[in-house]
């Protein structure tokens, strides 16, 4: 999995590439906690546009990360998450937690 | 019912084959009547029955057996057979809980994600002599009286 991060002020930005299971969950857990850990993070954007698959593995590393926002009083977004990952997030309720947008433009605009 | 056609194979409980278990699984299931979207479930329930397996059956262990049999029986219907030789669970009625997971970095979908997408599933389970997921689904085939007739 590639893993891209991208940081602009308080606003992480993570685009990330391949499947999302046990095989990666490690390093994109230890990998996003440092940047965040880092501080000045208040938004964590997550761009699934090229995440092919997700398991509970996978959604696990996105509410731990969900959760460690929230214990910060920031917030969470999940963008360009194609129709397969998208029924995934939306059958385990992940968003209902999470909003999902299409693209980092419909956050600033809604 | 009997079987038209299956695959067995036998692998280490590495995470690095969780992705090729999955793969080869929802490969032989095209050979079923299914959209890309059904695959894309089975694939799922694969990922989920191993990566069960390797973490709570193994606690990690890379060099486990997990065996998989998977089959096409008659009436369209693929059949899953996902077994480690692990400590079992001591719990199912608990592990079967929506959201329950004895790991805190999972989310505890597992067996959820297993039971809706597939039309049956049963688990065998011992403690100290492993766990054995049956998974079944069968997939709708196009009844020949839907076609009109050729000329």
């Amino acid at each position: 999995m590639d893993i891209d991060k991208k940081q602009v002020r308080d606003t992480l930005v993570v685009r990330l590439a391949g499947e999302l299971d046990m095989m990666v969950t490690d390093r994109l857990r230890q990998e996003l906690d440092e940047t965040i850990d880092q501080g000045r993070v208040r938004m964590l954007i997550i761009d699934l546009e090229r995440v092919s698959f997700i398991d509970s593995s996978g959604l696990g590393v996105l509410i731990g990360r969900y959760k460690k926002m929230s214990a910060l009083n920031g917030r969470m977004f999940i963008v360009g998450a194609k129709t397969s990952v998208e029924k995934i997030l939306c059958f385990s309720g992940v968003n209902k937690l999470i909003p999902l947008y299409k693209n980092e433009r419909e956050i600033i605009s809604n | 019912m009997s079987v038209k056609n299956y695959v067995q194979f036998e692998f280490p409980s590495k995470p690095e084959n969780v992705s090729f278990s999955r793969s080869c699984v929802g490969a032989f299931a095209t050979q079923l009547e299914c959209t890309l979207e059904d695959i894309e479930e089975i694939k799922l329930v694969v990922s989920e029955a191993v990566s069960n397996s390797i973490i709570h059956g193994y606690d990690n262990q890379p060099n486990e057996k997990i065996r998989i049999i998977v089959s096409i029986m008659d009436e369209g219907t693929l059949e899953i057979v996902v077994q480690d030789f692990g400590k079992g669970i001591q719990n199912l009625d608990q592990a079967m809980e929506p959201a329950f997971s004895s790991d805190p970095a999972r989310m505890g979908m597992g067996f959820t994600f297993m039971k809706s997408f597939t039309d049956e599933l049963d688990v065998v389970t011992a403690p100290g002599e492993g766990t054995c997921i049956c998974l079944r689904r069968t997939f709708s085939r196009p009844d020949e009286d839907d076609f009109p007739e050729g000329g």
